[in-house]
């Protein structure tokens, strides 16, 4: 098994994640892509870890699954928020911070 | 070459092993303040006022305990301080401890902060009776007494850190009390900020100092390189290279600077008076703007090495200093508000305590953080009892007050009292510690800055002669002459009336106050007025020099010696009681007979006689400071102390006496001549040819003035002897006051008005410039900014790979 | 011999599980359909959650499995149900400039991929690696790294109290 095998595997998810944040309009889809991001980092957490024999890339990788099911949890009250009050949940009708 | 370690066990005691419970309980009080106090008959009042009357038991323990203990120790011993340490968190591999540093200086101050803490809280219940937020005040102030505390015992950086930063805050929230105003709120953001500019120095500092420290600390003395005890040591070891530690020293000083009201930093302390008087009294003068001074004293070998103290020429320390007394006594000059006055003459008393520090004078310097606390306090709780009482919250001298030594005895006798001691007048307090800064200034070398002092003594004693003129002299105006100018006063004042209204009833008392005319303050106010005044007095005889070795207490008990011990006998003590034991060695100078060493320790002069007491001889021997010692460690650098002579202390007391005297005649001059002058308007429009007879004053040259002025109105005669009024008898006799007038107005206008408030809107014009042109970026999609935000992430990464490959 | 095979063999694993992965997560930002999109998400996280142990990491990968399918999914969910009347295919999932997303993404990847190459170039993973054991990993987090795990604590708290106010109607 090569090291970067998995690096490119996450370097893979990083980017479509990263494309899908971009592109896509539905609030809950970006939530999704944003899980993408998160997965392959912890993909790169872990490969690390194995490569240099130490375990502190297995417990950031705990935190930050901990830290993703807050932010899904927070980013779907969001979207339901924004649901209730314009029926919608399209990002680009959300432009009110336009400087 | 190590003499043979004498092992003494010094006493200890209970207080002395449990100081950390002095800042816990003011924390624990705050608590209950917070969840119960609205509840509470008092409204969380009592919570305070206990908690801090429980500290103040506790620290007069630990400082009683501690005098035992030097009492008990080898004259000359290094007394070592009472450490404790708990492992408070630890993050991948460093572990942060908490606990507590115990020696001399600890224990004065904490004796200090619990004192008039104590004392400030007592104060509030009257002053703030009937006020809206009446227990988030107590809350506040608790609050504040737990930080600085637990600044003054912390065993280690990051726990100095907590207490100072939790200080900060306090003093937010206390400035802002009377948040409604615009002003005070302006006023706490200003405070806020200013400091904060100067703790980004303290988390530099200590950060630099930690990386720098920690390997040589952890291996000589096994504590980390955050230990005030290591750090201590570790600056006189040999180990620390020149840069890094300047640096550190540098960084700290700037936190210091921010802290403590120096010299680009100080305009925040003056508008800081937008708070309740109490809080000037307790955060403002006496407690939390020593927190600076406080620090360079703590972390003392790191600034004597880092800056090169008395290495021969001036240093960061001593120059920031001297600069602050002159700029800031001359600030007072043109102060009409009371306390603005007093905020300024703080400000100078700092740059005191600086200078002193700067220049080796570090036990005055420390004592004069004591004997300033209790008289500044002093001065603060009677210009609010004057504005409480008699003045309908007014702080304004030349147009509320006047004359009230008639009406508020109490407040006048410990406001003289205190004024004496700031000036440092002979038997007053602060004579023994500002007259000691400027005489061992002068007697390590700094001859400059020893005229400095001076200059700043003769200012000193000017503006409080001009203050208390205005306040307590002379014909009573505005509101302290009993005028019940409502409307005008609720609308000129009404940031000093607003917190009137805050409470249902307290309005109508306070209408009441104001048709009754001035009158004395309710005990709950005279009483720590008194017993602050009583110290003011008297406590300058802790180390009374001039009286000999027996007066000098204070020096003995907090001034750490300079003997070089063994790094396992600096008792660290970890859990357990009457551990803790000394090593004291003779100094590894091998040229030194032991016998000679012992008898002529810092501890103990052995001379006698005023003259004659010159600790110098014995101290030169001890290499710590000036060179690395072989063996053992260093927790205090070798300090010089100068010999009392009447001769220089006469010289200074006729400088304080002529700056008396030509300000007394200036504002017999200046504001006599002005009502004066007022009954003359008055008396052309009324009778214009007869009449003027009936001007009986008791001053003969106003009336001959007078006189001249309305029989001759022809211009040449009149402005002739107004032009000799103004420019010969005031110029010439006063030259000094208006000299220093106009160089302070000028001061103010232009460095502190354009430069200082300048260089804060420049940045804030430019950050206006970039905001507008990258707005249109600003497009409000989200997406769009993900997609410039991955966009840049893409080239910047690209440009470094093609850059690196 | 042996332990070339395993190797062999995890390296088949490997590749069969990378490109289900890569597919589902292409799937997941390219359908038109929500709930298919969340389904496509379930099939790469348990991609990752069965490259998790053959990075020899069990623990994690059990935790992946439990919180990301079993909790995040559902709630993925919840939230489409509660957000859309309509569970099908729709058209107007895709931004206006949608386009942009494949420069960036493409400008990335080569960036990234070029500084693993030279990186890491053809470095191989410890073939005896241990597997981490769960009292390891615990000694891990409640000893050094007990203030990010308090922290850590806090945040999730913050975010259910956050989530609540947020969601809740009144």
């Amino acid at each position: 098994m090569f090291v970067n095998q998995f690096l490119i595997l996450a370097a893979v998810l990083f980017c479509i994640g990263v494309y899908g944040v971009i592109a896509r309009k539905n609030a809950v889809l970006v939530l999704m892509s944003i899980e993408l991001i998160l997965n392959s980092v912890n993909i790169n957490l872990l490969a690390f870890s194995m490569r240099n024999g130490s375990l502190d890339g297995h417990t950031f990788a705990l935190y930050i699954i901990a830290i993703a099911a807050a932010e899904v949890g927070v980013g779907l009250a969001m979207v339901l928020l924004m649901y209730r009050n314009r029926r919608s949940i399209d990002l680009d009708e959300l432009s009110e911070m336009k400087g | 070459m190590f003499a043979e370690a004498t092992e003494v066990a010094l006493k200890s005691g209970w207080f002395l092993e449990h100081a950390w419970v002095v800042p816990v309980i003011p924390a624990l009080s705050f608590f209950l303040i917070i969840f119960f106090g609205k509840r509470m008959p008092k409204k969380g009042s009592e919570f305070g006022v206990a908690s801090m009357l429980g500290s103040l038991v506790f620290a007069g323990g630990a400082a009683y305990q501690w005098i035992q203990r030097v009492n008990g120790a080898p004259e000359g011993a290094f007394v070592s301080p009472v450490v404790k340490t708990w492992t408070w968190w630890q993050n991948s591999g460093i572990s942060f401890g908490i606990g507590q540093h115990v020696d001399g200086l600890t224990v004065a101050i904490l004796l200090v902060v619990a004192f008039i803490s104590t004392l400030v809280q007592i104060y509030s219940l009257e002053y703030l009776r009937g006020d809206r937020r009446y227990t988030h005040f107590f809350a506040s102030l608790t609050l504040f007494s737990a930080g600085m505390l637990n600044m003054v015992v912390a065993e280690n950086m990051i726990q100095l850190i907590l207490g100072w930063e939790i200080m900060g805050l306090c003093s937010f929230l206390l400035i802002g009390h009377w948040w409604e105003e615009g002003a005070n709120s302006r006023a706490a953001l200003k405070a806020f900020f200013t400091t904060r500019t100067g703790d980004i120095g303290l988390l530099t500092g200590t950060a630099i100092l930690f990386f720098s420290a920690n390997e040589w600390t952890t291996k000589t003395l096994g504590v980390s390189g955050f230990s005030i005890r290591g750090l201590s040591s570790w600056a006189l070891s040999g180990d620390p290279g020149h840069a890094a530690i300047t640096m550190g020293a540098i960084a700290l000083f700037i936190a210091a600077i921010g802290k403590s009201g120096q010299f680009p930093l100080h305009t925040w302390l003056p508008d800081a008076m937008a708070g309740p008087t109490p809080v000037s009294s307790l955060l403002h003068s006496s407690t939390m703007v020593v927190a600076g001074v406080f620090l360079v004293a703590r972390l003392y070998p790191v600034f004597f090495k880092g800056m090169d103290i008395l290495g021969g020429s001036a240093n960061f320390i001593v120059v920031i200093g001297g600069i602050t007394i002159v700029i800031a006594a001359l600030l007072a000059f043109v102060q009409t508000d009371i306390k603005k006055v007093l905020a300024y003459s703080t400000v100078s008393q700092l740059g005191y305590m600086m200078m002193g520090l700067g220049a080796g004078a570090w036990l005055p310097a420390v004592f004069h953080i004591f004997t300033h606390a209790f008289f500044k306090a002093c001065l603060f709780l009677g210009a609010g009892s004057i504005s409480h009482s008699s003045s309908h919250h007014s702080f304004e001298m030349k147009k509320d007050m006047g004359g009230l030594r008639k009406f508020m005895p109490i407040t006048f006798g410990t406001w003289i009292i205190s004024t004496l001691a700031l000036c440092g007048v002979f038997p007053f307090s602060g004579f023994f510690s500002k007259d000691e800064i400027i005489d061992n200034v002068g007697h390590n070398g700094y001859n400059v800055f020893m005229y400095v002092g001076l200059a700043g003594a003769f200012l000193t004693a000017a503006y409080m002669t001009r203050a208390t003129y205005l306040t307590f002299f002379g014909q009573p105006r505005g509101a302290s002459a009993g005028e019940h100018h409502e409307e005008e006063s609720h609308d000129s004042h009404a940031a000093h009336d607003d917190h009137a209204d805050h409470g249902h009833d307290a309005h109508d008392s306070h209408d009441a106050h104001a048709s009754q005319g001035p009158h004395e303050s309710g005990w709950l106010i005279t009483v720590p007025l008194i017993i602050l005044a009583t110290l003011a007095l008297s406590s300058g005889f802790l180390n009374a020099l001039p009286f000999g070795e027996k007066f000098e207490n204070f020096k003995k008990w907090v001034e750490p010696s300079a003997e070089v011990v063994n790094p396992t006998g600096i008792a660290y003590v970890v859990g357990g009681v009457g551990e803790a034991r000394i090593a004291s060695e003779t100094p590894t100078d091998s040229t030194v007979e032991e016998g000679e060493a012992h008898s002529e320790t810092p501890m103990a002069p052995t001379a006698s006689g005023e003259d004659t007491y010159s600790s110098e001889s014995g101290h030169s021997k001890s290499p710590c400071g000036t060179e690395t010692p072989e063996q053992g460690v260093c927790a205090a650098p070798q300090l010089n102390h100068a010999p009392f002579k009447w001769s220089k202390a006469g010289m200074s007391m006729l400088i304080v006496l002529a700056g008396f005297l030509l300000s007394l005649f200036v504002c017999i001059q200046l504001y006599e001549k002005k009502n004066k002058k007022f009954v003359g308007l008055t008396e052309r429009n009324k009778v214009l040819g007869f009449g003027y007879k009936l001007l009986v004053n008791k001053y003969y040259l106003d009336v001959l003035y007078e006189k001249i002025i309305v029989r001759s109105i022809a211009h040449p005669i009149s402005a002739a002897v107004y032009w000799f009024n103004q420019k010969v008898l005031d110029g010439v006799i006063n030259g000094a006051g208006t000299t220093a007038k106009g160089i302070a107005g000028w001061v103010y206008r232009n460095i502190d008005q354009r430069v200082v408030d300048g260089a804060v809107n420049g940045t804030g014009s430019v950050a206006q410039g970039a905001g507008s042109a990258l707005r249109p970026v600003q497009s409000g999609k989200v997406n769009q900014y993900g997609a410039l935000l991955f966009g840049a992430a893409a080239i910047g990464a690209l440009v470094l790979v093609i850059v690196n490959t | 011999m042996f332990a070339s095979e395993v190797l062999v063999a995890q390296n088949i694993g490997f590749a069969i599980l990378a490109t289900i992965m890569v597919i589902g997560a292409l799937r997941v930002v390219t359908t038109s359909n929500v709930v298919h999109a969340a389904l496509w998400l379930v099939v790469v996280l348990a991609g990752a959650a069965a490259q998790y142990i053959l990075l020899a990491a069990e623990f994690v990968a059990i935790t992946q499995v439990l919180v990301y399918i079993g909790a995040v999914m559902v709630l993925f969910l919840f939230g489409t149900m509660l957000t859309r009347a309509r569970i099908g295919a729709e058209s107007d999932l895709n931004n206006k400039n949608w386009f942009f997303g494949i420069p960036v993404a493409l400008a990335l990847f080569v960036a990234m991929a070029i500084a693993l190459d030279s990186g890491f170039g053809s470095q191989k993973m410890p073939a005896d690696a241990a597997v981490a054991t769960t009292q390891e990993i615990s000694d891990q987090i409640f000893g050094p790294y007990l203030l990010p795990f308090w922290a850590l604590s806090f945040v999730l708290l913050a975010a259910v109290v956050g989530a609540i106010v947020l969601a809740r109607r009144d």
